[in-house]
């Protein structure tokens, strides 16, 4: 099977079901694993459908050097075995995706290495697999105990469990347990109406809000075929990166917490306020809830806000800089960070990180430099990459991209002017195209977000997948804990502050 | 006697001045000083909740625990001031009083089964293991200057006359102040504010403890800091001032104290945990520096 004449299409764009061509499993394994060994591949979604009673299978496989993104399926009939040979073993990447299909469509995967169940889906294939019977991993020994913890959490965080093989105060194996936050996201997008898929899409989770609704925005509005101004588009990459710093700060503030280091915390504390303060200003929440639409925008981003903005960003750039210098080269807290949770190039490549997570580690993925909107075309974005991949690591790549996403707002400002008369106002009566199915991806601050729709023969949403950057991530966690000692934990999963409803949908 | 109420007076701000001084570093509202107070009344109107798991160990812990400190702190003089109870090698009745409340407690936590308190069982008892050599070599060094073998005989004794014995009170000043926030369990050892079990060494010994037991547990653990802030004035007052000017310093060193502590918390993060058995023996190694200067003294040790 060449690899040549697969389909390809860009980010943000849509093509109609009858180009994708169905493979056998075996070419279509053999098409899998000889695209996602190269290195600028990797897979972005991977799910399978009811097509009536068969099950479509649909792989996107984005190629960062080329800058698109390669779609290969498979149809498994209803009436052949409901079994699969896994590619897990090929590629480690594609676990997490073979367990969510296992899940929902009982379809065995042979040679998995272990179906462990992902979130226990409402509508799950085996209905007796619950929570309170499930086996979790555990080795049996005098000398080893288990902890607990979860999924009634300390503090304010999501619910989630994790069960630490502890040999004294080191961890031998953490195992990380989700579902407790899943309320059936897609499924429920088939059932709505624009306007309520379009606030779902600010819901599925409350800290990405400005991701998740743009990537919706844009898979919706690609499905309809219809462009949004250029000032739109502006608006929205803006708002993302102003999520980003947002996020970005306020974690770095957490980081502190956990490092008992108070100062710090309360310091960005305030200058994360300052950020999604401004947001409110803008659109009247302070996680930008309600400022993408459909199509269009009812808050246009005016010239008075750009000058607000600038001043904003002139004091929160000072304070920011003086602080997190105090902060990077305080010894204790230095002491604290360095060579706690490390990932190695290779560990993040297997396990396929991605965003934040994979930069950590060397590996250069962002969605803003290999698939980029128009935003990001028009003012190209430089990604960079840390070296070490432990939590030092994250918060030094935290603090360079708050640094670079104001110098990108900078550039933005310095040479876009903006005018609330270049946006249109929010359509919700959108005509889809029938038999389609688009895909968009993009950058938010945890890593890539991928949303995936499918049309049928009406125009109707048929089935709508979304991937948040956690699925994959929340791996690299649980791997990056061995032989840490389990008083690391809390610091080292804040420094990934990985998304549990995200996760769960 | 007086001494005793000395003590317990300091007690009652110490953790007051010590919020007071970190809301004032990180640009917060400052809560009043008697906040703390305030807690302790409201929790020692609260009854107790009791897991069915625990047994009469854990209920009579806190007790024994506020009881070994209270006893503890009898033995402390203040400058002229006289302690209660004072009787040859008494500090080391003292510290092992100290050790009777620490050991209950433990058994406290692990009484209840959880898997959290018996984690930071495991640790408080590690570092209590660890910081006992360097109360007692500091203690012992201290003995061997003054020629006396009780608190009370110590300090009276005690001149910091020559160049050498400034070195002993320096060195015995800083390790005694550490020893304190060891046992405490404060900065850089333990984050009292954490909210995150996994990382708390005495907070999370104490997750069970409720209301009015949580009450003594925390009444306990303010008169232990007093009673190192007792310990450390005695190294500054001087027998030969009036009285007042004693009382007076007392107050004003403890408050130093406290403020110290709060600036220290202020500025730095924590320790990672494996590097506090490592930090906590460094304590042992400056008292060991206070011995050798008391042997110099002494002439013990003839340097030529």
């Amino acid at each position: 099977m060449q690899t040549d004449n697969i389909l390809r299409i860009k980010n943000n764009s849509s093509v109609d079901l009858s180009e994708i061509i169905i493979l056998s499993y075996e070419a279509f394994s053999e098409a899998a694993i000889q695209l996602l060994k190269e290195e600028q591949n990797h897979c972005v979604s991977y799910f399978a459908y009811r097509k009536e009673n068969d099950l479509q299978f649909l792989m996107a496989v984005a190629d960062d050097n080329h800058h698109d993104i390669a779609i290969i399926s498979h149809l498994l009939k209803d009436g052949e075995t409901q079994a699969l040979e896994s590619l897990t073993p090929a590629i480690f990447a594609l676990h997490i995706f073979e367990r969510e299909i296992h899940e929902n469509f009982g379809v065995d995967f042979i040679n998995h290495p272990w179906l462990k169940p992902v979130r226990f889906s409402h509508d799950r294939f085996n209905q007796n697999s619950t929570i309170n019977n499930y086996p979790f991993y555990s080795i049996k020994s005098h000398e080893l105990h288990e902890v607990g913890v979860g999924p009634i959490h300390a503090g304010v965080i999501e619910p989630g469990h994790f069960r630490f093989t502890c040999n004294g105060e080191n961890v031998l194996h953490l195992e990380i347990q989700l579902g407790w936050q899943h309320r059936g996201v897609e499924p429920l997008f088939l059932k709505k109406n624009n306007l309520q898929r379009n606030l779902l899409a600010e819901n599925i989770a409350g800290d990405t809000v400005i991701g998740h609704t743009w990537t919706f925005a844009q898979t919706m509005e690609t499905l309809a075929g219809i462009t949004v101004t250029e000032q739109t588009q502006m608006e929205r990459a803006l708002a993302l990166e102003l999520e980003r710093m947002a996020i970005h700060t306020g974690d770095i503030g957490a980081l502190c917490v956990d490092a008992a280091y108070h100062l710090g915390a309360q310091v960005f504390g305030i200058l994360r306020t300052a950020i999604i303060n401004f947001t409110q200003s803008w659109c009247g929440n302070r996680f930008g809830k309600s400022l993408i639409r459909l199509g269009g925008t009812y808050f246009p981003f005016t010239e008075e806000l750009k000058q607000d903005l600038l001043q904003i960003l002139a004091r929160y750039e000072k304070q920011f800089l003086e602080m997190s210098h105090l902060t990077y080269r305080l010894p204790s807290v230095q002491n604290r960070f360095d060579f706690v949770g490390n990932i190695t190039t290779q560990q993040a490549r297997l396990l396929g990180t991605v965003g934040l997570s994979a930069r950590m580690s060397q590996v250069v993925r962002d969605i803003r430099v290999s698939h980029p909107a128009y935003a990001y075309q028009r003012f190209p974005y430089e990604t960079m990459v840390a070296e070490k991949g432990d939590v030092f690591a994250r918060f030094l790549l935290k603090r360079k991209e708050i640094k670079r996403s104001i110098a990108w707002i900078r550039n933005l400002m310095e040479h876009f002017s903006f005018d609330a008369s270049q946006t249109k106002k929010p359509v919700y009566n959108l005509r889809l195209k029938p038999n389609h199915f688009a895909l968009s991806l993009t950058e938010g601050w945890r890593g890539e977000i991928c949303h995936c729709a499918l049309t049928d023969q009406n125009g109707a949403l048929k089935h709508y997948k979304i991937k948040d950057p956690s699925m994959h991530n929340w791996k690299s966690l649980e791997l990056s804990l061995r032989n840490l000692e389990i008083s690391d934990f809390p610091i080292n999963n804040k420094s990934y502050n990985l998304s549990y409803c995200g996760h769960d949908l | 006697m007086i001494s005793i109420l000395l003590i317990a007076i300091a007690a009652l701000f110490f953790t007051g001045i010590i919020n007071k001084v970190k809301a004032k570093i990180g640009g917060r509202k400052m809560p009043s000083v008697f906040q703390p107070v305030y807690d302790l009344i409201r929790l020692f109107k609260k009854g107790a909740v009791y897991s069915n798991t625990t047994s009469i160990i854990f209920k009579i812990a806190p007790s024994v625990y506020l009881a070994s400190v209270f006893t503890a702190m009898l033995f402390i003089p203040i400058g002229n001031l006289h302690s209660l109870l004072s009787f040859h090698g008494d500090f080391v009745f003292f510290t092992y009083l100290l050790g009777i409340g620490k050991f209950m407690m433990i058994i406290a936590a692990m009484d209840t089964g959880s898997g959290f308190e018996g984690m930071g069982a495991n640790r408080e008892a590690l570092y209590s293991l660890l910081v006992e050599p360097a109360f007692f070599i500091l203690a012992g060094s201290v003995a061997l200057f003054t020629n006396n073998i009780s608190f009370q005989e110590l300090f009276l004794h005690l001149h910091m006359s020559s160049n050498l014995s400034i070195i002993i009170g320096i060195a015995a000043i800083y390790v005694l102040m550490y020893i304190a926030i060891v046992e405490n369990s404060r900065l850089p050892v333990d984050d009292p504010k954490t909210h995150l079990e996994l990382t708390m060494v005495h907070e999370v010994m104490v997750l069970d403890n409720s209301g009015f037991d949580l009450a003594l547990i925390h009444l306990a653990s303010w008169f232990k800091f007093s009673i190192y802030g007792a310990i450390i004035s005695n190294f500054l007052i001087q027998v030969q001032w009036p009285v007042y000017v004693q009382i007076l310093s007392f107050f004003f060193i403890q408050a130093v104290f406290a403020f110290t502590i709060g600036i220290l918390e202020s500025f730095r993060a924590r320790n990672k945990m494996e590097k506090n058995p490592q930090w906590i023996i460094m304590l042992s190694a400056i008292a060991i520096v206070v011995f050798l200067t008391a042997l110099i003294i002494t002439n013990k040790i003839i340097l030529h």
